[in-house]
């Protein structure tokens, strides 16, 4: 276990510093994993390792969005202020985008 | 340390987890629920957002090891990145694109503030993704974090409804069109469905969140200079 959990934190750990040193606009997290899907197919880091523990966090991160979440009770004015503009793009922008990609995808095939 | 905050997120999100499990409707999406009943409580109890954020902060830190972990599926996912490398290339790059510009530009049309332009773009992303990439382009991660699941409920529930209207029958473009637009959540609807759509919408979603971050903090540097 502790070492599943090493490699996530040192891949996660390997990201944030990567991102400070490169002063890349990427959140260190994606870099990390980006970092970790490589060393994974390079054969540096071995799947068994770490497939247990990665599937725990993945499995469980749908409580993890609750808290800032949350935070959008600070925003409150915002929401009603602009409710036609955040509605209006949610809902035409998925429609757009679900049959454009479909059909693009079905097009190139 | 003040232990209302941690202690309160998980009982509710208990309770919502396992109505959802007895019935499993989009409506009772456990974490929408979770995000409402807990402001409602903190309304009513005269609780500020800081103090309950002094506990609950922790479980929020755990998004960071979580996303670097969505390497485990997208590296067992391997071989359909070979099998289906057009498609699935150009549906993520051509959607994730349609995704962002189309919420931006919509959002401008009905006159949306800046703070909703930067927030709105990257919600087709996988939620701790976006929470991350909205915070580097300096929208409201909180506003991000609602609307994205929101963008993921549209496509758990009508989703499949909207492809087959529009006759997207192939089994590859359903999945990555439904993974692209809503992430996790129509991702989930997807795998019920069909098992090829289901594990292309988990790669395009997971791809997809790979493309907004390396683009998006640029995308939003060149249109807010339109």
């Amino acid at each position: 276990m502790y070492k599943g959990l090493a490699i996530i934190f040192g891949f996660y750990f390997l990201g944030e510093v990567s991102m400070e040193l490169s002063n890349l606009p990427i959140p260190g997290n994606v870099l990390g994993m980006i970092l970790l899907v490589l060393a994974l197919g390079g054969g540096m880091i071995d799947l068994k390792d770490v497939e247990r523990e990665a599937e725990f966090f993945v499995d469980n991160m749908s409580i993890m969005f609750i808290p800032p979440g949350v935070g959008i009770m600070l925003y409150f004015g915002l929401l009603i202020d602009e409710i036609l503009p955040i509605i209006g793009a949610l809902v035409l922008s998925f429609i757009i985008t679900i049959v454009f990609t479909g059909k693009i995808v079905e097009v190139l095939r | 340390m003040n232990l209302l905050g941690i202690f309160l997120t998980i009982s509710v999100y208990f309770i919502f987890s396992r109505l959802y499990h007895i019935r499993k409707k989009f409506y009772l999406n456990p974490v929408m629920l979770s995000i409402t009943s807990i402001i409602i409580l903190l309304y009513t109890a005269g609780i500020e957002y800081e103090v309950y954020m002094e506990s609950a902060r922790i479980l929020s830190f755990l998004l960071g090891p979580a996303v670097v972990s969505l390497a485990i599926p997208l590296y067992k996912k391997r071989d359909f990145v070979i099998d289906y490398s057009t498609q699935i290339s150009s549906g993520v790059i051509f959607g994730g694109l349609i995704a962002i510009l189309s919420a931006f530009f919509i959002a401008h049309l009905l006159g949306g503030s800046e703070d909703v332009l930067l927030s709105i773009s990257p919600k087709s992303v996988t939620t701790p993704i976006a929470i991350g990439v909205s915070e580097q382009v300096g929208g409201i991660p909180a506003l991000t974090a609602i609307l994205v699941i929101i963008t993921g409920i549209m496509g758990n529930s009508i989703g499949l409804a909207i492809l087959n209207l529009f006759r997207v029958e192939d089994r590859v473009a359903r999945g990555l069109a439904m993974g692209v637009t809503s992430h996790g959540l129509g991702t989930a609807r997807m795998i019920q469905e069909d098992k090829l759509s289901g594990a292309v919408s988990g790669l395009g979603m997971a791809l997809n969140g790979v493309l907004t971050s390396l683009l998006l903090y640029y995308l939003i540097k060149i249109l807010m200079r339109l």
